[in-house]
C-alpha cells in the first residue's frame, strides 16, 4: 500500500512516504547478546533518543540543529551519550544471577540544563541525570596543564585559575538507586504527570516512588496469591495516566486491563474500571489465552484513550467503555494458523510494544521479519515496512511490504513460510510531535523520516 | 520458525499427500510440549513467570479438554494408525476451535484403529492421565482429577526444591532464555532429566499404532517419579 506522498497532509501514519534515514549498530552478522536493543525511548522534546541493551548499557543519540543551508533536512540523530546503567549481579541469597539487561527507559520532563532518565533492569531503578560540561578550570598553582604535579618549592608566584570553555563532554551520574522492592521481574516504569512520583511493576506487584526517596517505596497493587499453586495471572504493564496523576493502568497476562484511583484506597487492589473484551468462541483455541496476553500498554498522549498490543493485534480502548475496544488492528493474522509451531518455539510469549504519534492519529508496532506496521486511524489504512540494511541508501523511501497468507504468491509479496521469526521487532518509538520514529531490530537501530517535499 | 529460504519438504513422497494428523494426537503432543517446557522451566535458574504461568495454564486447558473428552465418550478419533508424526507440522486443526475439528471427525478410516486391548486401561494403577485413546471406553469414574494430580505433584515437588522461595512453582528465578528455546528445538542438553524419559516424552507425539496409550501414560509417570526424586 504505498502512502501517497503528498505535502501538506496531516501527521498520518502512512499518507507520509517514510524514508531511511540512519541506522546504528554494527553491520556483522554475528551479533553479540550484548548489543541487543531492549528498549529505545525519545524524550520530551524529541532532540534525546536513548537506547538501552542487553548488555546493561544505554546510548542517548542527540538530534542535530537543521542546518541552515540545507532547509529540507532534518536533523541527525548523533551519539550523545553513552554509560554503563547496570551490571550482572549475583543474589547470594537465592542463588540467581540477575540480568543487567535494560528491561525499560522512561525520561523525565526536563527542569534545568540536565537531562534525567530512569533506567531499570529486572529489580533495580536507577535515576541518571545527564548533564554537560563545557568549561574546565585552568592556571592551577599545584599541578601542570598536563596534570603532572608541581613541586611546591618551586613555585615562586600564585595565580587564580580562570574557566575556558573545552570541547564539549557529556557525563552521566548516577543520582538515585531504587532497589530491593521487587522480588519479580520489573517489566514497566511510568512517571507521574506531578514530576514527583513513579511507579515500577514486576509480575505480581506495583510500587509508587517518591524521586528524591530511595529507601521507601509505596506498594500500591498486589495480586500475589496467598497460595503460589493458585496463580494463574501476572501483570505485563503498567503506566501512569498523562494528565490525572491519581489513575494509572495495568495490564495482565488474561488480556484484561484494569484502571485504578489512588484516591480510592490505599492499596488499589480493587479497579475502577475493569477492561476486557468478550472473547470471540468461534476463534477460541488451546492458545487463546496465551495470544491474548497483553505485552504492552500505552495511554495516547491526550489521555482519553488507551492502546493494548497482544500477539496478533493492537487495540485502542476509549477509557469511558469497558467492554470492549473501540478499534482493533490485525498485526500478522497470516500467524494464527501458526500458533502451534510458534509455540513450539517460544516466539508466542514475544512481548511487542506499541506507540502513538504525536497527534495521537496512528500508531505503530512491530512484527517478525524486521517488519513492523503503522495503522491510521483516520483513514483506516495500514502499511507494513521494513527495517533493512538493504533499504539504507540516504532518503530511499520505504517500500510497503506484503505477506502473502498462503496459496499463490504475488510477485513482491513474501511468503509465511519465508519469514524470519528470529528477526523481531520488539521495541519502536516515536517522536513526540514530528513524523520521526525510531526502530530497534535485535542489534540495529533504524531511524526513519517521512520525506519533506 | 524455519531458516531463511528453506523451504519444508513434503512428508512422504507418495502420491497422496499426507493426512493431518488427528486432533487428540495432536493434543496430547501439546500436552506433553507444555510439560516438557514446565520442566524445563524448572530445571533453569529463574524463569520467566509470566510465561510459566501461561502454559501451566494451557497445560490445565488441555487437561480439561481431555476430560471433557473422556466424559463423552466420543467415537474412536482416527490417526493412531497414520503415517508418523515425525514433528509438530504447522498444525492449523490444533488452532481451529474444538468444535470445528469435531464436525470432521466422522472419519472413514477406523478400520485402522488400534487393537481393544487400549481399553485396559482402567485396571492399571499407574495410569495417571486421561488419555481418549482410540478405541477407548473410557470409564466415567476414572478420577477426573487423575491428570490434575499428577500436575499438582509436579508443582509441589518443584516447590519443595527451593524450599527458600516460598513461591514454589513461580519461584523467582533470572534465567537465559535462549538456553531454554535451545533445548525445546534442539533437544539437547537435557542436563538433569535422565535422557530416555526425555526423549520419550518428545516423541510422544509419533507412538507406534496401539501402544500410544499405555506408552505415554508410563512416560508421563515416569516423568512425575523423576521430578519426585530429584
Amino acid at each position: 500500500m504505498a502512502g501517497a506522498g503528498g505535502g501538506g497532509c496531516p501527521a498520518g501514519g502512512n499518507d507520509l512516504q517514510w524514508c531511511f534515514s540512519q541506522v546504528k549498530g554494527a553491520i556483522d552478522e554475528d551479533v553479540a547478546e550484548a548489543d541487543i536493543i531492549s528498549t529505545v525511548e525519545f524524550n520530551y522534546s524529541g532532540d534525546l533518543l536513548a537506547t538501552g541493551d542487553k548488555g546493561g548499557r544505554v546510548v542517548i543519540f542527540q538530534r542535530e540543529q537543521e542546518n541552515k543551508s540545507h532547509p529540507h533536512s532534518r536533523g541527525e540523530y548523533n551519539v550523545y551519550s553513552t554509560f554503563q546503567s547496570h551490571e550482572p549481579e549475583f543474589d547470594y541469597l537465592k542463588s540467581l544471577e540477575i540480568e543487567e539487561k535494560i528491561n525499560k527507559i522512561r525520561w523525565l520532563p526536563q527542569q534545568n540544563a540536565a537531562h534525567f532518565l530512569l533506567s531499570t533492569n529486572d529489580k533495580t531503578i536507577k535515576l541518571w541525570k545527564i548533564s554537560e560540561r563545557d568549561k574546565r578550570a585552568e592556571g592551577y598553582n599545584l599541578k601542570d596543564e598536563d596534570g603532572r604535579l608541581r613541586d611546591p618549592f618551586r613555585i615562586t608566584a600564585l595565580r587564580v585559575p580562570i574557566l575556558k570553555p573545552m570541547d564539549l563532554m557529556v557525563e552521566a551520574s548516577p543520582r538515585r538507586i531504587f532497589a530491593n522492592a521487587h522480588t519479580y521481574h520489573i517489566n514497566s516504569i511510568s512517571v507521574n504527570s506531578d514530576h514527583e512520583t513513579y511507579l515500577s511493576a514486576d509480575d505480581l506487584r506495583i510500587n509508587l516512588w517518591h524521586l528524591e526517596i530511595t529507601d521507601r517505596s509505596f506498594n500500591i497493587v498486589d495480586i500475589k496469591p496467598a497460595n503460589m499453586e493458585e496463580l494463574t495471572e501476572v501483570i505485563t504493564a503498567a503506566e501512569f495516566h498523562p494528565h490525572q496523576c491519581n489513575v494509572f493502568v495495568y495490564s495482565s497476562s488474561k488480556g484484561t486491563i484494569r484502571l485504578c484511583d489512588m484516591r480510592s484506597s490505599a492499596l488499589c487492589d480493587r479497579h475502577s474500571k475493569f477492561f476486557e473484551e468478550p472473547e470471540d468462541p468461534s476463534s477460541r483455541s488451546f492458545f487463546s489465552e496465551i495470544i491474548s496476553s497483553i505485552s504492552d500498554v500505552k495511554f495516547s498522549h491526550s489521555g482519553r484513550y488507551m492502546m493494548t498490543r497482544d500477539y496478533l493485534s493492537v487495540k485502542v480502548w476509549d477509557l469511558n467503555m469497558e467492554n470492549r475496544p473501540v478499534e482493533t488492528h490485525q498485526v500478522h493474522e497470516y500467524l494464527r494458523s501458526k500458533l502451534c509451531s510458534l509455540y513450539e518455539n517460544d516466539c508466542i510469549f514475544d512481548k511487542f510494544e506499541c506507540c502513538w504519534n504525536g497527534p495521537d492519529s496512528a500508531i505503530m508496532t512491530g512484527s517478525y521479519n524486521n517488519f513492523f506496521r503503522m495503522f491510521d486511524r483516520n483513514t483506516r489504512r495500514d502499511v507494513t515496512l521494513e527495517a533493512s540494511r538493504e533499504n539504507s541508501k540516504p532518503r530511499a523511501s520505504l517500500k510497503p511490504r506484503r505477506v502473502c497468507p498462503g496459496g499463490k504468491r504475488k510477485k513482491d509479496e513474501i511468503s509465511v513460510d519465508s519469514l524470519d521469526f528470529n528477526k523481531k521487532i520488539l521495541h519502536t518509538a516515536w517522536h513526540p510531535t514530528d513524523n520521526i520514529i525510531a526502530v530497534a531490530a535485535t542489534n540495529n537501530l533504524y531511524i526513519f523520516q517521512d520525506k519533506v517535499n | 520458525m524455519f531458516a531463511r529460504g528453506l523451504k519444508r519438504k513434503s512428508a512422504d513422497g507418495e502420491d497422496s499427500p499426507p493426512a493431518p494428523p488427528s486432533y487428540s494426537l495432536q493434543r496430547q503432543s501439546l500436552l506433553d510440549m507444555s510439560l516438557v517446557k514446565l520442566q524445563l522451566c524448572h530445571m533453569l535458574v529463574e524463569p520467566n513467570l509470566c510465561r510459566s504461568v501461561l502454559i501451566a495454564n494451557t497445560v490445565r486447558q488441555l487437561q480439561e479438554d481431555l476430560s471433557l473428552d473422556a466424559a463423552w465418550r466420543l467415537p474412536a478419533p482416527p490417526g493412531a494408525g497414520r503415517g508418523p508424526l515425525e514433528r509438530l507440522v504447522s498444525t492449523d486443526i490444533l488452532c481451529r476451535s474444538p468444535w470445528e475439528q469435531q464436525g470432521g471427525h466422522s472419519a472413514p478410516d477406523s478400520g485402522g484403529s488400534p487393537a481393544p486391548d487400549l481399553c485396559e486401561l482402567p485396571g492399571a494403577p499407574s495410569a495417571q492421565a486421561p488419555r481418549s485413546a482410540p478405541g477407548c471406553a473410557w470409564e466415567a469414574d476414572r478420577p477426573r482429577g487423575g491428570f490434575q494430580a499428577s500436575l499438582d505433584q509436579i508443582l509441589e515437588t518443584l516447590e519443595s526444591r527451593a524450599p527458600r522461595a516460598a513461591e514454589g512453582l513461580f519461584a523467582d528465578v533470572d534465567g537465559p532464555y535462549y538456553d531454554l528455546d535451545a533445548v525445546l528445538t534442539g533437544m539437547v542438553g537435557a542436563k538433569a532429566v535422565p535422557g530416555d524419559g526425555f526423549e520419550a516424552l518428545a516423541s510422544a507425539g509419533a507412538p507406534p499404532p496401539g501402544s500410544s496409550c499405555k506408552r505415554d501414560l508410563g512416560e508421563l509417570d515416569h516423568v512425575v517419579e523423576i521430578l519426585v526424586e530429584t
